[in-house]
């Protein structure tokens, strides 16, 4: 019998095997950031351990750097010991680093493609849930522990059972305006948030294949955000493309060899999933969330359900919290919710596409009064990028701020939130009560609804802009 | 990690049951950055009162925690383990234990004895009694006795054998894996040499 795409990735990477025991998995890439990788340090010194592999190791300061006054001491003081504390380890134990200030800092899911040192058939990990993000390439990318992050550094391996293998196949063409983002929310809100338990989801049919590489990392971003452990795309031409000629792609030869053994990463015909998802996406239109949770959404065309709508009793409580927490009324349509604040960026949706897609439609307008952007580049490639198009021009000339690289508003972690009963439209992946700052509210949304909400002031697409 | 045999230190009647770990830590003192230091946050909202049982001086230098059913319920922290390590506990007796916080002790090095309830009930009685009465748990032969004469207290434990086996030997799962270096050394031969690094020698 033929094999999915996950399990040749997997089988790849299996470094020893024994019935009734994890398999041990080698790891290709592991991504440190200051958040989760300080006791993991720690524990290694504690136990007089070395990191096995620091040249397959790589660390950027990314979920508490302030993105203004970055040249600055950062104000916050566990915020600063947590990123003082990642220096020292990355000095200490010889791993690279690209801290606040270097031209490589950015999001970690960001700055790993970004380099090329993403690429197919790899086993990438990191302590940060939307790992997933590098299944783009047609990884098997998945979040990790602080234990497992101290295991991976002093090992290069971690013990994995093998999740099991789900379909998500996507016919047809995404309508104009329509973007992977939108895609992910209509699949999440079609699943629910555990939907993804436990497997590792291979999306795939003509719509992934038609995303770009951004797109697609989009989709693997929220993979997580329905229960997945991880998703992955196979690798194609669209994918080489990206890669070829980045900092740490192969060359030459290697080059070479390397794309003739992606080309074989693809699943057999008569490789049988698990579980398989079928979706139809040219009946996809914008789509928003409503509640608290990602799995919580809705056409923005449509209104605020009532948890009558629900069939289930603890869907209906949940949806009845979740209105209360937003302070929505059932029955008002999408459209019509105001919003205070506008966030574009996140390891979602900060990518140089995403911006240039929410330059154009900001472009020659004006934010609403009422209403604040915020525009923060998943890393500083991106920022200097954007700016040497001219976008940081149209979004400030248009009232928005445009800020330094960093995770920013998607948690709150460092200065950039929301205020209590603030109401955001943010491009990033969780609408958590709290996420974006005590008693703030979150409408995950995609880049062109964040850009049309910032100049209307409520809920909108670009349909919904009148002609300049 | 340090191999498990047999311990012998004073023991602590903590008289309560379902002790979460946001009582044994809670989640202000998470934000250290180290993996020690976590002694100071440990049972951080009893620690103020003075009749608190780690405020009482003859049970100073404890190593054995004796405590009521359900200990260690609620949130996953590994951190309830180490603020037991950094205080110096190297064994907790209870007659149930949260399923989470048994499996991150066992991976740190923490033995969980789970001895009968009576057994507890024994326990206690006996280290209020005589405050700084030494507890001794044998791994390998699964016992726990404490006192002496006819009061003597010696009873079996329960623990799941691989857990005894990693206590017995020392290993915590990076010296699992670590034992098995040379598999790793071999696959790593083997790994193409187009595949990513993130520095060069
Ligand atoms: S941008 Fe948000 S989701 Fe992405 S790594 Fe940062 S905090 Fe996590």
């Amino acid at each position: 019998m033929g094999r999915t795409l996950s399990e040749k990735v997997w089988d790849e990477h299996v470094v020893r095997s024994t019935p009734g025991e994890p398999d041990l998995l080698y790891i290709d890439l592991h991504l440190i950031h200051e958040v989760t990788s300080p006791q993991a340090f720690d524990g290694l010194r504690l136990s007089g351990r070395t990191v096995r592999r620091s040249d397959l190791t790589l660390a950027t300061e990314d979920h508490n750097v302030p993105t203004v006054d970055w040249d600055k001491p950062i104000a916050d003081p566990v915020s600063r010991t947590q990123v003082e504390t990642l220096r020292r380890n990355a000095e200490e134990f010889g791993v690279r680093l690209h801290p606040l200030g270097d031209i490589e800092q950015g999001i970690v899911h960001v700055v790993g493609p970004q380099l090329g040192l993403t690429q197919p058939g790899m086993t990438i990990v990191c302590g940060d849930s939307h790992t997933s993000t590098h299944g783009a390439f047609g990884a098997i990318a998945f979040g990790i522990g602080t234990s497992e992050v101290e295991h991976v550094l002093a090992t290069q391996t971690l013990p994995q059972s093998k999740p099991r293998t789900m379909a998500v196949t996507v016919n047809g063409s995404l309508p104009a305006g329509v973007t992977a983002k939108d895609l992910v929310l209509t699949l999440i809100a079609h699943t629910g948030t555990g939907g993804g338990q436990g497997y590792i989801v291979e999306y795939r049919g003509q719509a992934i294949e038609e995303l770009s590489m951004e797109g697609r990392m989009t989709v693997c971003n929220m993979s997580i955000e329905w229960g997945a452990k991880a998703g992955l795309i196979a690798p194609d031409q669209t994918t080489f493309d990206y890669i070829e000629g980045r900092p740490e792609a192969p060359k030459g030869a290697d080059w070479d060899a390397a794309v003739e053994h992606w080309a074989s990463l693809r699943t057999d015909d008569d490789a049988v999933f698990d579980e398989e998802i079928v979706l139809d996406a040219s009946t996809m239109t914008p789509f928003v969330t409503w509640g608290t949770n990602p799995g919580q959404g809705v056409p923005l065309g449509a209104a605020v359900p009532s948890p009558e709508d629900f069939e289930e009793e603890s869907d209906r409580i949940a949806a009845q919290k979740a209105l209360e927490y937003m302070a929505l009324e059932a029955g008002t349509p999408m459209r019509e919710v105001k919003v205070d604040t506008v966030f574009v960026g996140s390891c979602t949706n900060g990518r140089i596409e995403d911006l240039r897609l929410a330059a154009e439609i900001v472009r020659g307008r004006q934010v609403d009064a009422d209403t604040r952007l915020l525009v923060v580049p998943g890393s500083v490639r991106v920022r200097l990028q954007a700016e040497q198009e001219g976008l940081d021009v149209v979004f400030k000339e248009a009232g928005g701020e445009w800020r330094g690289a960093g995770c920013s508003m998607c948690l709150g972690m460092n200065p950039d939130t929301l205020a209590p009963g603030e109401r955001s439209a943010s491009t990033s992946n969780r609408n958590f009560e709290g996420r974006q700052g005590k008693g703030g509210r979150t409408h995950l949304v995609s880049i062109p609804v964040a850009a049309a909400t910032a100049i209307r002031g409520t809920l909108s697409s670009p349909a919904d802009l009148e002609a300049i | 990690m340090d191999a498990f045999t047999t311990h012998t230190g004073v023991g602590v009647p903590l008289r309560r049951s379902n002790v979460d770990t946001d009582q044994i830590i809670p989640a202000v003192y998470l934000k250290r950055v180290t993996r020690d230091g976590f002694e100071d946050g440990l049972f951080a909202a009893w620690r103020g009162d003075p009749s608190f049982v780690l405020n009482n001086e003859a049970y100073a230098g404890a190593s054995v925690l004796v405590a009521g059913p359900d200990f260690g319920t609620g949130s996953s922290r590994e951190h309830a383990v180490w603020a037991l390590q950094n205080y110096g506990f190297k064994v907790v007796i209870s007659p149930r234990f949260a399923d989470i916080f048994r499996g991150n002790s066992g991976k740190a090095g923490l033995l969980t004895a789970k001895v009968d309830e009576k057994v507890v009930q024994r326990l206690w009685d006996l280290l209020e009694d005589q405050p700084g009465t030494a507890v001794t748990v044998d791994l390998e032969s699964r016992t726990v006795r404490a006192g002496e004469g006819p009061d003597a207290i010696e009873d079996s434990f329960d623990i799941d054998d691989y857990t005894r086996w990693r206590l017995l030997e020392g290993l915590d799962d990076i010296g699992i894996t670590l034992g098995h270096a040379d598999d790793i050394a071999a696959f790593e031969a083997e790994r193409p040499r187009w595949k990513p690094v993130t520095q060069r020698a």
